[in-house]
């Protein structure tokens, strides 16, 4: 993928360099520096995500962090949103890993499939999704967390998929697989020393997405009465606005620094392998596939 | 990279290949190890509405190296995972050692193989890859490691032990993945155009490394390629396939001389294709006035072209002679004299460079052809 990013990089510049006429000079000038207009828009998006913050952080005041961890209801919310985040991370990669590689495998032409399916939680509504669970599940789930994680199941399932099944097109699955089991290794073996290892990066991602949206959904578990972490947070809103809001600050510098030391580890573990570079929202494809011809 | 390599190679695989061989085989008792049969019966594979593989049978003996031949979609790969246990075959039987494996699933069949893809597993340093099998086979970290360490010296990559296969070369990561295959002490070594990803210089020294290391080791082996040079120079036979089938297995030199079938002849080598008449019912042909009995298996009728190697033309300067040189390629040892014959008719004819100082462009040459039996394919074709 960067590989061709390049290519094409080099192309443009070829092209341009071609250019009969004044424009050749310029285009090579311009090449050289960093653009005005890259540190405008950088600028502007800056702003748009810093002014928010700095708003509620003027707001909340600061004495109000101090008081959020004593404030009753902080501990307990964020401690389920966390056990919801592990229950679903679990659930997720447990069905999505074996049924992902499987098709991969076996049935490619159910791919499209698969990702037509797997995108539908994206486009039903979290509303109807939840309507429609709590009509069918049994009374004893409802408005328990064991629940509430199932159906974010559902919702982390575009997310795994599509981080998973990137990974899975950035190796070589079919010969690494037959390369194992040629050399004695049984199917279980074949995932856990050989897949798996080499999918690193991209199951890091999925993580990422994962524990992302376990951390920040609203909808469902209000619905469903659970008071996960971000409950909690619009729910205290109406006894003290200003310890919710360092709150939800609080929570997402936490979230941020987990994100990055997920990131870290997955690039130095990147590093010493070879595999592509790990970034939080993209996997890049594993520049250096082998075997197309 | 490849240069580097190709200097390593050669200091390597000449002295230390045997050296290091001979002490694999020590410590295995590889070297005089009986080596196992291989028998395909009538293999058949079909995918669709094609056949893969139409009524296949191969004997291979214990310690053989058989290449199997032919372009691609004939069916060569297809038979190799056949054997390998990655694709299960329609009709038919692989025999090892007598038994047949259908039914036992690839992990237990003992077989190392090398893909034509770089195979090692990227998040494994060298050693690990090779001690995978070992490890899958339960054997304890130190004779793993020692194990390993070994075949890799018999590969001469002994310094790359712990690097990560994006670190080495590609020639280099066939090696390890040699290594790797050799590790489990396989019964039979599947080679699965294991040279092919590779540059020219590094595939020719790889070539001789993998026939000095198996034959050192005796391990049955097949070898499928569509590499004509690779498989006449490592095999000890070589079956060339076409459209599923078998055409000929013999001996290279075998197949070279005495190709059995036109399509055989075609190619494997250099082959001119000359016009010729037929005569007494097919049995006959006349090319360059020259009338030779036709081998059997072309066309009886029609017009046809008969199929002669360079090296087998004659050539002499003649005053008015059939042809023209037109070319005259120096090639060391023999020059290929490009002959221009009417009809605007271009023939190859090799001959040995020390005879060919009279063949500049534009002398006038007279063309023959030997009395030997040829092969005639349809002039269209």
């Amino acid at each position: 993928m960067a590989a061709i990013g390049t290519y094409a990089k080099q192309g443009w510049i070829r092209r341009q360099l071609r250019t009969p006429g004044g424009d050749t000079g310029s285009a090579v000038a311009r090449s050289g520096k960093f653009p005005v207009w890259r540190w405008a828009i950088l600028l502007i998006a800056g702003v748009y995500f810093l002014l928010p913050l700095y708003a509620a952080l003027r707001f909340a005041g600061i004495h109000a962090f101090g008081s959020v961890f004593t404030t009753p209801g902080f501990g307990s919310s964020l401690w389920t949103s966390i056990q919801i985040s592990a229950m679903t991370w679990i659930i997720t990669m447990a069905l999505m890993v074996p049924t992902t590689i499987y098709v991969h495998l076996r049935l490619p032409r159910l791919r499209a499939l698969l990702e037509s399916i797997t995108i539908l939680p994206i486009v039903i509504p979290p509303i109807v999704l939840t309507v429609g669970v709590l009509q069918v599940f049994p009374i004893q789930l409802k408005a328990t967390m064991w629940l509430l994680g199932i159906e974010y199941v559902i919702l982390a399932m575009p997310f795994a998929y599509r981080a998973i099944d990137a990974g899975l097109r950035s190796i070589d699955l079919k010969t690494l697989t037959e390369a194992s089991s040629n050399l004695g290794a049984g199917w279980l073996t074949t995932i856990w020393r050989v897949i798996l290892p080499n999918l690193g990066t991209s199951l890091l991602s999925a993580t990422v997405l994962i524990v992302a949206l376990c951390l920040g959904e609203f909808t469902m578990a209000s619905l469903n009465l659970v008071q996960t972490f971000p409950v909690w947070i619009v729910l205290f809103d109406q006894e003290n606005a200003q310890i919710s809001v360092s709150a939800s600050i609080l929570a997402l510098v936490v979230t941020w620094l987990f994100l990055m030391l997920i990131v870290t580890i997955g690039t130095r573990r990147a590093r010493r392998t070879g595999a592509g570079e790990v970034t939080l929202f993209t996997v890049t494809a594993n520049t250096t596939t082998i075997g197309e011809s | 990279m490849a240069t580097n390599e190709a200097a390593a190679t050669t200091s390597a695989a000449a002295t230390d290949v045997a050296a290091a061989a001979a002490v694999v085989a020590a410590t295995t008792g590889a070297d005089a190890r009986e080596g196992t049969s291989v028998s395909l019966r009538d293999l058949t594979r079909v995918f669709g509405a094609t056949k893969a593989l139409d009524g296949m049978s191969l004997d291979i003996a214990p310690g053989e190296l058989v290449a199997l031949l032919g372009p691609s979609g004939c069916g060569k790969t297809t038979a190799l995972r056949i054997v390998a246990g990655f694709e299960t075959a329609t009709t038919g039987e692989v025999l090892v050692d007598g038994n047949d494996v259908q039914g036992v699933p690839a992990a237990k069949r003992d077989m190392g193989m090398v893909f034509q893809s770089y195979s090692l597993f990227p998040n494994m340093s060298a050693l690990d890859n090779v001690g995978f099998g070992l490890r899958m086979r339960k054997a304890s970290p130190t004779v793993r490691r020692k194990k390993a360490g070994e075949l890799l010296e018999m590969v001469g990559l002994s310094a790359q032990a712990g690097q990560f296969p994006h670190q080495l070369s590609g020639g280099q990561q066939q090696r390890v993945a040699l290594a790797r295959a050799l590790a489990i002490e396989p019964r039979v070594l599947l080679l699965d155009e294991p040279l092919s990803a590779l540059d020219a210089k590094v595939r020719l020294q790889l070539r001789e490394q993998i026939r000095t290391l198996q034959q050192r080791l005796g391990t049955t082996t097949l070898f499928v390629t569509h590499d004509q040079e690779e498989a006449l120079s490592m095999a000890d036979r070589v079956g060339v396939m076409r459209a599923g089938k078998l055409e000929q297995v013999a001996a290279p030199d075998e197949v070279y001389d005495n190709p059995a079938t036109a399509f055989v002849a075609e190619f494997v080598g250099t082959m001119n294709r000359i016009p010729g008449d037929l005569g007494s019912g097919g049995e006959t042909v006349t090319v360059l006035g020259t009338t030779v009995p036709v081998q059997s298996g072309g066309p009886t009728s029609g017009a046809v072209n008969a199929l002669i190697r360079p090296e087998n033309l004659t050539i002499g300067a003649a005053e008015n002679g059939n042809g023209i040189v037109f070319l005259r390629t120096f090639l060391g040892a023999t020059s290929r004299i490009t002959v221009l014959l009417s009809g605007d008719l271009q023939v190859l004819v090799d001959i040995p460079s020390t005879t060919a100082a009279a063949m500049v462009p534009g002398a006038s040459v007279a063309v023959g052809i030997p009395s030997a039996a040829v092969h005639v394919v349809p002039a269209a074709g």
